[in-house]
Order: structure tokens, then sequence, then C-alpha cells
């Protein structure tokens, strides 16, 4: 009877369920398109260092996780390496490069990464070689720079530094591609440590003097189930650092928390205005059928029976607003070009959908109990 | 066999000095195969009284007893359920579901009752053609006279045969014609299938139709009217007093006077 009720009139009165339906998809829209740009944003900034073959990211102490900041040399290096319980350590070292077009076209910006071939921090190819020598002009660079730069395998890559007042070019062998690795929103070429230091930007003074500093280091743990203690026993055992996982380590990134909970404010606010207008609709709708429910009651329709009904119609016009706004905006963000930092990934749009589904029960759920309190005396145009 | 009965009912709203008394110790019965007219002016309780004999309001005092049942008694969620099962109703509006077309009005009635089937779904059918509603029963309440819509009420007042059908002034948005044609048509119906029958309704002249007239004022049964010379009189002074319009004091009046009834 209710699931009768509830069809018959949305199926009768279609033009004004698809209306409610079609906000719900512009409301579904908006919130999943800031949940890829969301996404798309914090994968931009910190791809990088959650496909980290490391458990833990060691820094200078002092250094507030940031990674520019940070300053880790040789010596710290070998400190940790005698740590128990730590299975290998690499030095990374982050820096940014341009790759010129020609053209006139605007140059390229390109994370330089620095790491030790076959340590931690050194990423795994999809196609190629990995690194193999410390000295050497070969590179391993991400697919962000080959989808952008149309190169590939066997390809040189020239990019342009400024060291001390002047421009340096190096021409650099791509060995090996691997999978996305962005680093602060820039597509990554990794290059063996030792030729990272020489070819990174940096001062006059700076060239060619004192031991290899790395940024960070990785570690990789014998045993990568107790983080916390390991973490803990880092900072006792080698001198001012300070260990952490990878989270907190992008967490760390600059910008990456503020920009993360404005585009969740949004999503929320979003979100919060869907409830609003699922439940207004549904609010007037229900003042407009007090006298078709009151006559509903009198003939004998039970509580159970209407107040079914208006669930069914309510989680039945959302659904549909949902699968469409979904459908839309898949369609939308598989037509977005590739430097648009959007990413709908499974688990980000399925908790955005489910949330979503929720608008029309939350918002209609104050209707549907205007409707349980409406008495069937009103049929006669009595009320208590 | 008696059908309904109303037993000593008082109805009072609100409580001390608020307290307003709509139906004061009132009790009459009502026979199947009977149709019977509640009139009165005004707020002389006829509408409260009609309430407390569909269920819908419980009494202060007394008791209702419908097919042997007192309702008076029964939980909020039984008196639904036994209204759907016991009780037809017309009210005088808002009496369709806007969405449904006309045969799907009637056989909601039957899907409420679990009866949906097809023999059933052919007698709703047929009711409605009985009413003038053959080649309307896909159309909507919207796409219907306020005459055409009273008579699908009607169909669906009648279709899971109930024991008692009330209807609630269910001439107030008709003209003369169509009010007589409703009122007429309903009163055949409950005669024929022996149902008992109960109108509330302002307009005397629809009196004709019925068995009995029961007067109410102040809250109080004034006149019951049972000689059918007496009631054609008085609706026939209504007729004749009121025209093409109907009374909506109560009382029917030649020349200025008040209809003197005997009966009482």
């Amino acid at each position: 009877m209710s699931f009768y009720l509830a069809v018959k009139e949305i199926w009768r009165s279609r033009g004004r369920y698809l209306l409610i339906a079609g906000i719900v998809a512009l409301i579904t829209t908006l919130v999943l398109f800031i949940a890829a740009l969301s996404e798309g944003l914090a994968s931009a900034n910190r791809e990088y260092i959650e496909k980290l073959n490391g458990e833990l990211l060691v820094f200078q102490s002092g250094a507030e996780l940031s990674t520019t900041a940070s300053r880790l040399g040789r010596s710290r290096l070998a400190e940790l390496r005698r740590v128990e319980g730590i299975a290998d350590v690499g030095q990374v070292g982050f820096a940014t490069a341009k790759v010129p077009q020609g053209d006139g076209q605007s140059d390229v910006n390109v994370a330089l990464i620095g790491v030790e071939p076959g340590r931690p921090g050194d990423p795994e190819v999809i196609e190629g070689q990995q690194l193999v020598r410390a000295r050497s002009n070969d590179v391993v660079v991400d697919t962000g720079v080959t989808d952008r730069l149309g190169l590939g395998v066997g390809d040189t890559i020239r990019i342009k530094v400024t060291q001390g007042t002047e421009d340096k070019f190096f021409d650099l062998n791509i060995v090996g591609v691997t999978d996305r690795r962005q680093y602060f929103f820039q597509p990554a070429i990794f290059v063996p440590f030792v030729t990272w230091d020489k070819i990174r930007p940096q001062s006059s003074d700076a060239i060619g003097q004192g031991e290899l500093v790395s940024n960070i280091a990785v570690v990789k743990l014998t045993d990568p189930s107790n983080l916390t203690a390991m973490a803990t026993k880092i900072e006792q055992e080698v001198t001012k650092v300070q260990a952490v996982d990878r989270k907190t380590a992008w967490e760390a990134i600059p910008g990456y928390a503020a920009q993360q909970s404005t585009l969740n404010t949004q999503r929320y606010f979003t979100f919060f205005i869907g409830i609003l207008v699922v439940g207004g609709f549904f609010q007037i709708q229900t003042l407009q059928k007090v006298a078709q429910i009151g006559m509903l009651k009198a003939i004998g329709a039970s509580n159970f029976t209407v107040g079914l009904s208006a669930i069914l119609q309510i989680v039945t016009t959302n659904a549909i607003g949902v699968a469409i706004g979904t459908a839309g905006t898949i369609l939308l963000v598989s037509n977005f070009p590739e430097s648009v930092p959007i990413m709908l990934t499974g688990a980000s749009a399925s908790t955005a959908v489910l949330s979503l589904l929720l608008i029309g029960p939350i918002g209609g759920i104050v209707s549907v109990f205007a409707l349980l309190r409406i008495e069937p005396l009103t049929a006669l145009g009595l009320a208590q | 066999m008696i059908a309904l009965e109303a037993l000593n009912v008082t109805k009072v709203y609100g409580t001390g000095v608020n307290a307003v008394t709509a139906v004061n110790d009132v009790s009459f019965g009502i026979r199947r195969g009977e149709f019977v007219a509640l009139v009165g002016p005004s707020g002389s309780g006829k509408t409260t009284m009609l309430a407390m004999l569909a269920g819908l309001l419980r009494p202060t005092h007394g008791q209702i007893v419908i097919a042997g049942q007192d309702v008076s008694k029964m939980s909020e969620a039984k008196r639904t359920r036994f209204r759907g099962q016991y009780i037809g109703f017309s009210f005088q509006a808002n009496n369709l579901v806007p969405f449904l077309n006309a045969l799907e009005n009637v056989e909601l009635m039957l899907r409420l009752n679990g009866k949906l089937n097809r023999a059933n779904k052919q007698r709703a059918s047929d009711l409605l053609e009985r009413l003038g509603l053959g080649d309307r029963l896909k159309n909507k309440p919207g796409q219907l006279s306020g005459g055409q819509q009273q008579r699908v009420a009607i169909a669906r007042a009648l279709i899971h045969e109930p024991e008692v059908v009330l209807a609630d002034e269910p001439t107030a948005s008709l003209d003369s014609e169509r009010a007589h044609q409703v009122v007429r048509t309903f009163a055949e119906l409950i005669h024929e299938q022996n149902r008992a029958g109960i109108m509330v309704t302002h307009d005397l002249r629809m009196c004709k139709y019925v068995d009995r007239v029961i007067q109410m004022s102040d809250g109080q049964i004034s006149r019951i009217i049972a000689d059918r010379a007496d009631i054609l009189r008085l609706a026939g002074m209504a007729e004749a007093a009121d025209g093409p319009m109907p009374s909506t004091n109560g009382k029917a009046t030649l020349a200025g006077e008040p209809v003197v009834l005997r009966g009482i």
C-alpha cells in the first residue's frame, strides 16, 4: 500500500519530483566535484610521499617537518643506519627545476628529487629500468612528465636551474618511467642523489662545498607494525632529528591542511544546504497535503502506511537525484584536461555518495513527523 | 438488526472554565438498511457526533457500538483499522486522492483491506458504471466535476461492504440538480446493499431520500422524525422555502414561520 501510494504519486507528479531530483543532482555534482578537487589537490601535493617505499620519514628537529628547511648530513645518516630495527635508509633531496619548452611557450616546472639508487625513496619503475649508478645523468621520470612533455624512455630531458646568478642547463637521460608521483603540484624527475647535489639550484657559495646534505631520510623498518615506538627510538638515539610516519609528513606540507580544511568546509556547507533544500521541499509538500493525508487516515490508512509512503518518496527522489548527479560528475571529471587537479577516487566518491544519500532522509525527517501528526479529524474540517 | 448504536454519548471540549459541551447525553440506534439524516444548525453538535460515530473522536462519556464492538474503548491504531474495515466515508471536500484516477480511488479501500482481486476490481468498475461514471474511470479528480467526485466518493464508501456509511455534507458544493442525483443514488445503494447510512446535512430538501431525520440542537437531539409523511413534508417545505438554494439554519420555514413537526 505504502509503495503503491509512493510510486503512483511520484509517477503522476513526475514533473515536481524530477525538479527536486534535479536539485539533488546539482548538489551531488557540487559535492562530488569539491571532493574530486580536494582529492586531486591533496594527491598533487602528497603523491610522492604517499607512495614512498619506507615507513618513516626523518627530518631535522626544529625544521617543523618542512622538507625545504630540514637538513640531514651523511653523519646523521650513518647514525640512523646503526639504530636497531631499521632495515635501510635513503637520502632524499627536494628542489625545483624548469624544463624549457621553446617556441615562446612557458617553461614547465618540475620537482627535482634526489634519491639513492636502490634505497628507500627510489621509486619503482613501470617502464624502462631503475636508477643504478650513483654518479650519472640517468633519471627516472613520473608519468606526469611523460604525459605533459611527451617524453619517454631513451629520450633526453633538458632542465634549467639557477646556480649562483646563472641559469644552467643540464641534459639528463630518461632510463625509466614510474607511475604518477607528483610533489607539490609538480611532475617529478628522480635523479641519483650525487648528481642531484650537483645540478640542483643553489647559491654560488654552496656549489661543490661540504658533505652531501639531504632534506630528509626515508627509513624502511624491519617490523613496520610498531611505527610510534620506532619513531621515538630514532629520536632518542639519533641527534636532533624528528621521525614521523608518511601521513604526518604530508599533512605538514605547507598549505596542505589549510587547503583541505577549506575544501572540506565547502563540502560540509553544500551538504548542509542540500539538507535544508530537500527538507524545505518535502515540508512544503506535506503542508499542501494535510487535507489529503487527513482523509487517508480517516478512511483507515495507518500512520505506518502514510509515513512509510513518505519515506519511500524521499529516498527514491533523493536516490534518483544522486544517481543523475554522480553520472554527470563522472562524465564531467573524465573530460577535464590532465593539468586540472581533479581526482575522483572510489573511496572519496563512495563516501560522498553515501553521505549524499542521507540528505533526503535527514532533510525529510521533519516532514515525516509532520505527516504523522496530522489528525484524521481534519477530513471533517475538525481538529482537536 | 442494529448496526450502529450511540449510548449516552457526551463530548466535552476543553477543561475547567473553558469546557464546552458539544454533544450532551445523546442516544440513538440505526438499523441495517436504514438511511438517517443528522440535521441541525451550525454548532448544534452534528459534526462532532459524526466524528464520534466514525471513531475519529473519542467521546468524553458514553459508548459508540458498531457491529457489536465498542469503538470508544479502542486504541488509536485499532480504531484506524476498524474504520478501514467497518466504515465507509464520503466527505464534504478533499474526498479523493488527487493523483489516483476514479477507479483507483475506489480500489483504494480494497487495497487498504487486502481485498483487491480480479472480482472486486470488476465490482469497483461496475459500481462506478452504475453511478454514471463508466466513461470516467481513468479520469483523475481534477478532471471530474464536483458531482462526479462525490459519486466516486460514494462508490469508495461502499465498495468494501462496510457496516456503516457516513456522509458529511455530501451536497455542500453541488447545485440543486446534482445534489438530488447524488443523494438519491446514495440512498438507493444503502437500501440495496443493506448498509446503515448516516448523512450530516444542512440541506433539508435532501431529507426526502432518508428513512429518519435526527435533528440536533445545542448538543442534544431536539427531534426525531420517522414518519414518512412528516419527512416528505419537511423536505417539501424546505424545497418551497429555499427553492434551488439549500436551507442553512436547519429549520425549514414557510412564509417566515418555522415548520412544526410531528412524530418527535
